[in-house]
């Protein structure tokens, strides 16, 4: 490896003026990654407070808080800021950061589209937001059946319409950027298999995005020219059908979910290495095991569907595809349990999470599977058994490795170590809190509670009261990593060292902490067993 | 005290085996129905999540057994080793061996599922927002079946019942041991009919009929909800199946047999306005109050408010025309299939005269007025 060049700093902003033209014109890849992730940082805790609002009006029966309409648009929007707003963003900004860093690059490919594609974001945000205040907002759940949301819709819709387009734009955009960055810019002599597994997790999701963000963009066009042009796509009373609206928005929501956990994929596929001081078990294997994931999520969307009265052929089909996930899923966890196998563990923060991720997203992978029992849908389908277990794969898997990855990496981005007695609190507290609040639910659906309902049976309100007491514990320990970033941010920990952590590997650690404004500006060099 | 978290403990170690209504238990697994798919479905759900816990605890043994003695600080360092293509393929084949097995009986069941043919009885299911109309086929019997919990109880005006929103007006009916095929439609938006000690859930989609089918083994009733978002009172359109033996269904249907000689009232009689009063409050709190609310507020803007709205105080034509034919587009259907003219004139003349509706002085002359059973008559015919 030569030189990770210490460039430039960015020179001190002396006046409001040039503050805001650093930020806005930047096509610094670190810049933009900061953007990223504050800006996913500050919807974590919009998207978060709907939440609480939710588990407050279900922590009892009766009518509370929320009037229906109002809880409805909390369910919906809580649902489309966490998956667009707080978990994408946020991989984006990680891999923003990172990806570079990783390949010995001196920024992403494309850094003026790397600009646009940020800045397309607060504006899509605050158009979705907006519609908030016209009341009534969307109210008809993240996944926005048609026709209760284009013949029985709000006007608002459209602005939710208009929204999506834009994010969808920002989406593909930024995964052109990060293909192109991946396949030109790396170092010389490595390889594609040489990449770490963090940059091949999102080497392979941004194929998926390029795939599905234009199916979905097509899908709200329909439903726009349904709503205002007369056509009838998702109207049986002009010979169209319901169903087409939940084949075409499942082709893209299937992968969806892929695209917020394969980056997950890679981060823990980083940490759990570094902490366990030795090599990634089965490293090859893990990122075929990536591939076929994405492969197969295309194929699944149906499983979403299996009580709307598809075919036999058609269920089984798709309940097979669907089991069939689990084949790759599961070498995924046996790798990364061999490979802490006779390591030699630590157990900072980073990793805490990391384990959370192990531990708990193989729980949401089990309930996964029970799901792909068609018959066994007939029962859990709509239910809360649903929420549990979506809540098992999103927490665990996206928000728990958003984490470690942001533990694990922001020494080397400020310069500081964060508070590590803060950042075990913060583990402790949030994954028992969250087990408190989603564990009764698998219970709840099974005892027969569907969800998005706003009022509950009798029988449902022990566990209910539970899962909200665990929400409110959850919401508050997110402030610790609010504090713990704010610390880092402004320096009041210790300097890190270059190497920040002893068992880290691959480029990004031989660069100074903090990382510099440029770095890689000279072509390097990568010796094969750099990274893991 | 001491026994009951024995009892939990114990379920849980046990992996919940029974489906227990435990004294002071909250149910926390899946029913095991009443008809021969439920029990099935609930044996496959028992299978699939014995094999996941064993799976689970084999993998969190080994997780569990490294975070305990391969710790640094106990002085582990670490091995070398870090691929093996022959364990690679062991636990990918394994597994893939396991889901084969688990899927040979998951296809059974499934094809007994979509067995629908030969059925004793056909009822029809349409979702409305938000109630449920059930048609038995053979016999010429419809109705709507609405959710009968006061609002008070919502409120939490008044103490709750213990069928809290799981209770409705009129039941669905149906004998035991007969097999009954169910034709799930939609007059609006996605609704889904679920049944859990059926073994039902399936999809209510608007322009499509699909089918589900069940064979109920004992009497008792059996509650179950909607199940897809389907607008603001998505919560409140629960489902009744009251299962009877033959003879008390026989008894049943005699009692509501359509009458065979008055089916279309010609000259329809004049009512007083007492009758009309009483008999439109009492349909108005079933048939209208889950949107407009029972004294008349709605919930602006998706449901306007009658009480002083400018349709219940304006001219009576353009009151008649919305309740017969709807608006669409919107939760207000067209009630004039649905309610006899007797029914909508007593609705009207109730919501024209009730919440100080009928003040002239402060709506206008067009405001008030008794609406005769005839003039509903005469508007349907226009």
């Amino acid at each position: 490896m030569s030189h990770a060049t210490a460039g430039h700093g960015y020179p001190h902003a002396k006046t409001l003026g040039d503050w805001i033209k650093r930020w806005v014109f930047t096509t610094n890849h670190k810049d933009i990654g900061t953007l990223y992730l504050l800006t996913s940082l500050l919807m974590f805790f919009v998207a978060g407070a709907m939440a609480m609002l939710i588990r407050m009006q279900l922590i009892h029966p009766g009518n509370r808080l929320l009037d229906p309409d109002f809880y409805n648009q909390m369910v919906t929007m809580h649902g489309l800021i966490m998956v667009f707003g707080v978990i994408m963003p946020a991989f984006v900004g990680l891999a923003n950061w990172q990806l570079p860093l990783m390949i010995g690059a001196p920024d992403m490919a494309l850094p003026r589209l790397n600009n646009w594609s940020f800045w397309l974001l607060p504006f899509a945000f605050i158009i979705l937001g907006s519609t908030l205040f016209m009341n009534p907002a969307p109210n008809f759940g993240w996944t926005f059946y048609a026709p209760l949301s284009t013949t029985y819709g709000p006007p608002s819709t459209d602005y939710m319409i208009f929204a999506i387009h834009i994010m969808g734009l920002s989406s593909i955009l930024g995964s052109i950027n990060i293909i192109a960055t991946l396949l030109n810019m790396r170092a010389g002599g490595m390889k594609l298999m040489d990449m770490p597994i963090f940059c091949w997790g999102w080497f392979i999701t941004a194929f998926l995005l390029l795939g599905i963000m234009p199916v979905l963009a097509g899908t709200v066009t329909m439903m726009l020219t349904d709503r205002h042009f007369g056509t009838s796509f998702f109207n049986a009373a002009g010979g169209g059908d319901p169903l087409l609206f939940q084949h075409l928005f499942w082709f893209f929501g299937h992968p969806e979910v892929y695209v917020l956990i394969l980056p997950a994929f890679g981060v823990i596929s980083e940490i759990v290495p570094t902490f366990s001081r030795k090599r990634l078990f089965g490293r090859s294997i893990m990122i075929y095991a990536i591939g076929i994931i994405a492969f197969l999520s295309y194929i699944v969307w149906v499983h979403h569907m299996f009580t709307t009265g598809v075919p036999l052929a058609a269920e089984l089909f798709f309940m097979y595809s669907t089991m069939l996930i689990a084949v790759p899923t599961g070498v995924k966890v046996f790798n990364w349990v061999t490979t802490m196998f006779r390591g030699s563990l630590t157990f900072e923060t980073p990793m805490l999470f990391a384990i959370g991720f192990l531990f708990f997203f193989t729980i949401g992978g089990f309930s996964g599977l029970m799901l792909a029992i068609v018959p066994a849908d007939f029962q859990y389908q709509d239910t809360y058994f649903v929420v549990a277990h979506f809540h098992y794969v999103l927490i665990p898997g996206s928000v728990f490795a958003l984490m470690a990855g942001v533990y694990f990496w922001i020494p080397k981005w400020t310069g500081y170590m964060y508070n590590e007695k803060i950042g075990q609190w913060h583990f402790w507290l949030t994954v028992i809190s969250f087990n408190i609040t989603f564990f009764p639910m698998h219970f709840l659906g099974l005892a027969g509670m569907p969800r998005r309902i706003p009022d509950y049976a009798l029988q449902f309100t022990d566990f209910n009261v539970i899962a909200s007491i665990g929400a409110f514990i959850f919401g508050l320990a997110q402030l610790l990593f609010l504090y713990n970033v704010i610390y880092c941010i402004r320096g009041q920990g210790r300097k890190a060292t270059d190497r920040v952590w002893e068992g880290a590997r691959g480029l990004e650690w031989l660069t100074p902490s903090p990382v510099p404004y440029h770095t890689f500006t000279h072509s390097s060099e990568f010796e094969k067993g750099e990274s893991h | 005290m001491k026994k009951c978290l024995l009892k939990i403990t114990l379920m849980i170690l046990m992996g919940f085996v029974a489906p227990v209504w435990a004294e002071n238990l909250p149910r926390f697994n899946m029913t095991t129905g009443v008809t021969p798919i439920s029990h099935q479905i609930y044996t496959l759900h028992m299978l699939i999540f014995a094999i996941c816990v064993v799976i689970g605890i084999i993998v969190f043994s080994v997780l569990i057994y490294s975070l305990i003695e391969h710790r640094k600080s106990k002085g582990a360092v670490s091995a070398d080793f870090h691929s093996s293509l022959s364990i690679e393929i062991l636990w990918a084949v394994i597994p893939f061996i396991i889901l084969v097995l688990m899927a040979i009986p998951a296809t059974q069941v499934l094809m007994e599922m979509n067995d629908t043919a030969h059925p004793d009885i056909n009822i029809k299911v349409t979702g409305y927002q938000w109630k449920w109309q059930y048609e038995y086929l053979d016999y010429g019997i419809k109705f709507f079946s609405n959710l009968s919990t006061p609002e008070d109880q919502r409120q939490s005006r008044a103490k709750k019942n213990q069928w809290y929103l799981l209770e409705v007006d009129h039941p669905l009916v149906v004998p035991i041991n007969k097999k009954i095929r169910f034709l799930v439609t939609s007059n609006d938006v996605i609704h889904s009919w679920w049944v859990p000690a059926l073994g039902i859930k399936r999809d209510a989609i608007p322009g499509f009929i699909y089918e589900a089918w069940a064979s109920i083994e004992k009497p008792g009733i059996y509650r179950g909800q909607c199940a897809e978002l389907c607008g603001i009172n998505h919560g409140f359109m629960p489902i009744v199946v009251e299962a009877k033996t033959q003879e008390d269904f026989d008894k049943w249907r005699a009692e509501n047999a359509p009458s065979t000689t008055a089916t279309a009232p010609t000259a329809a009689a004049p009512m007083s306005q007492d009758a009309l009063m009483s008999e439109g409050k009492e349909l108005y709190n079933t048939t209208c109050s889950v949107c407009h609310k029972p004294d008349g507020s709605g919930m602006p803007p998706a449901f306007p408010a009658l009480r002083g709205g400018k349709i219940a105080t304006g001219a009576t034509a353009g009151h008649i025309d919305i309740v017969l034919h709807g608006k669409p587009g919107t939760a207000m259907q067209a009630f004039g299939p649905q309610l006899t003219d007797e029914q909508i004139a007593a609705i009207i003349t109730y919501e024209r005269n009730s919440w100080g509706n009928n003040d002239q002085g402060k709506y206008g002359k067009a405001a008030g007025g008794i609406i005769q059973p005839a003039e509903i008559a005469k508007a349907r015919n226009q």
